[in-house]
């Protein structure tokens, strides 16, 4: 965290309106000039437990969650579960607070409301207070918001004292509140607002904390957005107008963000009874010949194998999203991990190939959702776009011209009816839509209805127009057909050069690697190692499969050794590459994350001076270090 | 102008057009009930004047699932149980094709059973042909979820412990709007009741029961048959759903003390189908959505014009 940087952590209970307070605060910092990254933090529950959001702010662009925060508003808990003494999940009311104090850092603010929060409930807290030089706020503020409102404004209040204190202008939460609330709350919120910044300005020494907002200014216009968001955009703007889905946390965003703009679009969305029709509605909205996606997130994707492999062998394109949460089975809920990689790279049975993306900011999901349509529909093949619960639901600022862009809305490798009177059929008068030889792998495909198209698409082995086989050639050839568009779509990529990322001086000794959300926050890590004298540079890998063999090897070829940051337990992405290198190991070290937090910048500085170069012992569990072949 | 001209054209067609002229020709045993299934589907899409490539014909796993390998039309032999959940969202993406899911009774009654659940009480406009042998044919003779309780097999060596399930009452329990049952020893009818169920704006299901010469040779050929329809034996009204339930009752009881009912059990023809639900609620446009990709007039929508606004 730079000095200029304020990280404010809103506190509260779920159903409490955390996210939308948070998110509102975000925007009208966006709107003034700064740039903005949030982190949340939730259970999986509707309503009570322990939830907060972070926001950063910043001159300067950010791309990840800071180290540690320096400003906590800890609101009540209105949810608490049963607080008896012994409890299983210990005292609920006082978490917005105690579980909130380990990761302040010093010289921080706390304002907490005291209507609904006792501090002498937390051991040592006037000791820990004094030792970190906090300065603390304790305000009523429900009883701020009672007199003017109802008891929920009191987020407003926290937010009004939050700007008092971090000399944020009153004008720049006020006019978002405007836009934001209708008008039936807006006046009493508007009110409790001015009330409580006056009463904090009056009673209060706003001036003696030196944590401040800064101030700022955009060359061009920001939207603020989840990385749900844009993959939800990348596709809509890739003409897809069908989607499939079942509830599961977090993939439940995309699905709710895509179902909620078709109808204005003139697209359909379906909630299904599970995710293997979810798929298959996938399939068949596809085949009939409308671009079409699903997606869950591990549990539901797990059911979607089978459908998968159908996908692969008719060669119906297919897009599916993947939200990585903690697993196995149900796991944490909540909580990202990329511990789905291996799952989603090799799920169903026989030789079956797909297309892989891990974006690493909410633009490159844009663009990589887009890339995934664009290859499924042109090559007949699944393509998944796989992300996080950090990714998901994260928001920041991105420009709005990374919007500008173009629909696409073209069906990729479809025949009209005109072409199909031209192309070759069977004696029965059935559309060879599985020719053996083609120039790029690649038969291009009849839609029902089409005259002069009917074939037999199936899941078992096929012949040029369908029918079910097993003749050792035709098995061969189709094969062989198949796989080459995998090779012709590396090419591609190859040539395309733009979704892998390499931040950093090129002639660095060392290197960190890493794939998907964590990308922004390792190149953050990067740059404090390079200030601190250190020679590094990042890979990010957004192409998981077909892997970027050439590319990942020049990069390891070029350091020394390498760092492989990762939020999985057994080091997937770090064997992913040694998989397809088939060698590296003595090069590569792992830093692995799996406690439910995604990494701050400081883990893998941490991890990188203190694991892999003085080759000492992490002090505590937060993060684990693998050290590289024979070591 | 329509980028797919098989729908709704005028043709004349004969049965065999539905019959492909070469290879593949059907593999199943002798005496299968799998052939009066096909038999019944071409001559029902030749009276309808279908043409074959304005129909869709989905399938699962098992000898059920070859029939789209032998009637000439587009087809999807899917994998197991999931012939429905393709069928209903190729309908919905191009509602103008003629849609017909089939499968058998592992299929569609075990494991893709809740598919036809959900498939029956969304109402989708397809067709739903399930062959029911009550036993698993292609794996060579395994009790099914239709095999009546007792029934010995390889994986049931004392007996099936289990009651067989209820397909039409499950059906009409779940909201198909059209429930029938025909055999494959009863061509005419069974021809008769795949052309209404094709007519029909809504889920309809027909429960075909397939003789299988070689794994159930202990099962009756379905003969003789009763046709419930027509004989005075069966008064009731197959508009009324109560009726409907304890028809179906007594048939699903009937069959296993050897007494074959067939005939149709239930038509609701005022349920809207779930595409005109979906359109009354403003979720899905009325010019079939396959059409738009070909239309070179249509203004894409885009990210930056409609949906950036409320993150500014």
């Amino acid at each position: 965290m730079t000095d200029h940087e304020l990280i404010w952590r809103i506190a509260g209970g779920s159903g409490d309106g955390i996210a939308s307070t948070s998110q509102n605060f975000a925007k009208a910092l966006m709107r003034a000039g700064l740039h903005v990254f949030t982190h949340r933090h939730y259970p999986s529950r509707i309503r009570g437990g322990h939830t907060y959001t972070e926001v950063r702010v910043s001159a300067d662009p950010v791309k990840s969650r800071g180290d540690g925060y320096n400003f906590l508003l800890a609101l009540g808990d209105s949810f608490a579960r049963n607080p008896s003494e012994g409890a299983y999940y210990g005292n609920e009311e006082i978490k917005p607070l105690s579980e909130n104090l380990d990761e302040l850092n010093e010289g921080g603010v706390i304002v907490y409301d005291s209507g609904l929060l006792d501090a002498s409930e937390i051991e040592d807290f006037d000791e820990r207070v004094e030792e970190n030089n906090w300065h603390v706020y304790d305000i009523d503020l429900r009883t701020i918001a009672r007199e003017h409102g109802r008891e929920v404004m009191r987020n407003t209040a926290g937010v009004a004292v939050t700007c008092a204190i971090a000399d944020i202008e009153p004008d720049v939460i006020k006019s978002l509140m405007s836009d934001a609330m209708p008008d039936k709350i807006l006046e009493p919120n508007l009110t409790v607002f001015d009330d409580a910044y006056e009463m904090v300005q009056e009673e209060y020494d706003v001036e003696a904390p030196d944590v401040s907002a800064p101030t700022g200014e955009h060359d061009e216009e920001q939207v603020l957005l989840s990385g749900s968001d844009a993959i939800a955009y990348g596709a809509i703007d890739e003409g897809c107008r069908f989607i499939a889905g079942y509830p599961m946390t977090p993939w439940t965003e995309v699905f709710t963000i895509m179902t909620q703009n078709l109808p204005e679009l003139g697209g359909i969305s379906e909630q299904v009874e599970d995710e293997i029709a979810a798929a298959a509605l996938a399939i068949g909205a596809s085949h009939a010949g409308v671009k079409a996606m699903s997606g869950s997130s591990g549990g539901g994707f797990s059911l979607m194998s089978e459908p998968l492999g159908l996908a692969e062998i008719t060669e119906t394109p297919l897009v599916l999203v993947e939200a990585m949460r903690a697993g196995p089975s149900t796991g944490m809920p909540t909580k990202p991990e990329q511990s789905d990689l291996e799952h989603v790279l090799y799920t169903s049975q026989g030789d079956s190939h797909r297309i892989v993306f891990a974006p690493g900011t909410a633009a490159e999901a844009y663009y990589q959702t887009r890339k995934a349509f664009q290859i499924a529909y042109e090559y007949q093949i699944p393509s998944i776009v796989l992300y996080d619960q950090k990714l998901g639901g994260e928001l920041s600022n991105v420009p709005a011209s990374v919007f500008d862009e173009e629909p696409n809305a073209d069906l990729g490798s479809v025949l009209t009816e005109a072409e199909l009177e031209d192309a070759p059929h069977d004696d029965s008068g059935k559309y060879q839509r599985f020719q053996h030889d083609t120039e790029n792998g690649v038969s291009p495909r009849s839609l029902p209805g089409q005259k002069g198209g009917r074939y037999l698409a199936t899941g078992n082995e096929h012949m040029p127009a369908g029918h079910i086989s097993e003749s050792p050639e035709n098995r061969v050839a189709q094969m062989n057909r198949r796989m080459q568009k995998v090779d012709n779509i590396r090419a591609e990529l190859d040539a395309d050069g733009e979704f892998n990322t390499v931040h950093g001086d090129e002639d660095a000794d060392l290197g960190l690697i890493t794939f998907g959300s964590q990308q922004g926050t390792v190149e953050e890590a990067a740059d404090v190692l390079n200030e601190k004298g250190h020679s590094v540079k990042v890979l990010g890998v957004s192409e998981m499969m077909p892997f970027p063999k050439q590319q990942v090897a020049d990069f390891l070829d070029s350091v020394d050794e390498a760092l492989v940051v990762e939020m999985t337990a057994s080091a997937q992405f770090r064997g992913l590459i040694s998989k397809e290198l088939g060698g590296y190991g003595d090069q590569m070290s792992s830093l692995l994350k799996y406690n439910g937090n995604p990494f701050e910048p400081a883990d893998i500085v941490e991890g990188f001076e203190t694991a892999l170069l003085e080759g000492e012992e992490l002090p505590d569990n937060r993060t684990k270090f693998v050290p590289k072949v024979g070591e | 102008m329509s980028a797919f001209s098989a729908i709704g054209e005028e043709t004349e067609q004969d049965q065999n057009e539905f019959t492909p002229g070469l290879e593949p020709q059907p593999t199943w045993c002798p005496g299968c009930g799998d052939f009066g299934v096909l038999k019944a589907l071409k001559g029902a899409a030749a009276e309808l004047g279908l043409s074959p490539d304005e129909m869709m014909v989905t399938t699962g796993i098992g000898c059920s699932g070859k029939l789209n390998s032998y009637f000439n039309s587009y087809g999807f032999h899917t994998i197991h149980g999931r012939s429905l959940p393709i069928a209903r969202a190729a309908k919905l993406a191009n509602p103008g094709l003629t849609v017909v899911a089939a499968g058998g009774d592992g299929d569609g009654y075990g494991i893709g059973g809740n598919h036809f659940m959900h498939t029956a009480r969304e109402n989708h406009d397809i067709t739903y042909i399930v062959f029911n042998n009550e036993i698993f044919g292609l794996t060579k003779g395994q009790t099914s979820p239709t095999s009546p309780m007792g029934h010995k097999s390889k994986t049931q060596p004392h007996g099936s412990a289990k009651t067989p399930l209820r397909p039409l009452s499950m059906s009409l329990n779940a909201g198909a709007s059209y429930v029938a049952r025909t055999a494959a020893v009863n061509p005419n009818q069974a021809k008769d009741i795949i052309v209404e169920a094709i007519q029909h704006d809504g889920f309809s299901h027909v429960d075909f029961l397939t003789q299988c010469p070689t794994w159930n040779k202990d099962a009756r050929q379905y003969v003789p048959y009763i046709d419930i329809n027509d004989s005075d034996d069966y008064e009731f009204d197959n508009t009324n759903r109560s009726e409907a339930s304890e028809m179906m009752f007594e048939t699903e009881n009937a069959l296993h003390e050897g007494t074959v009912l067939t005939g149709r059990y239930y038509v609701d023809e005022d349920r809207p189908s779930y595409q005109q639900e979906k359109q009354r609620i403003g979720e899905m446009p009325e010019e079939p959505l396959a059409e738009r990709y070909f239309d070179d007039s249509y203004e894409w929508e885009r990210t930056f014009d409609n949906f950036l606004d409320k993150h500014k």
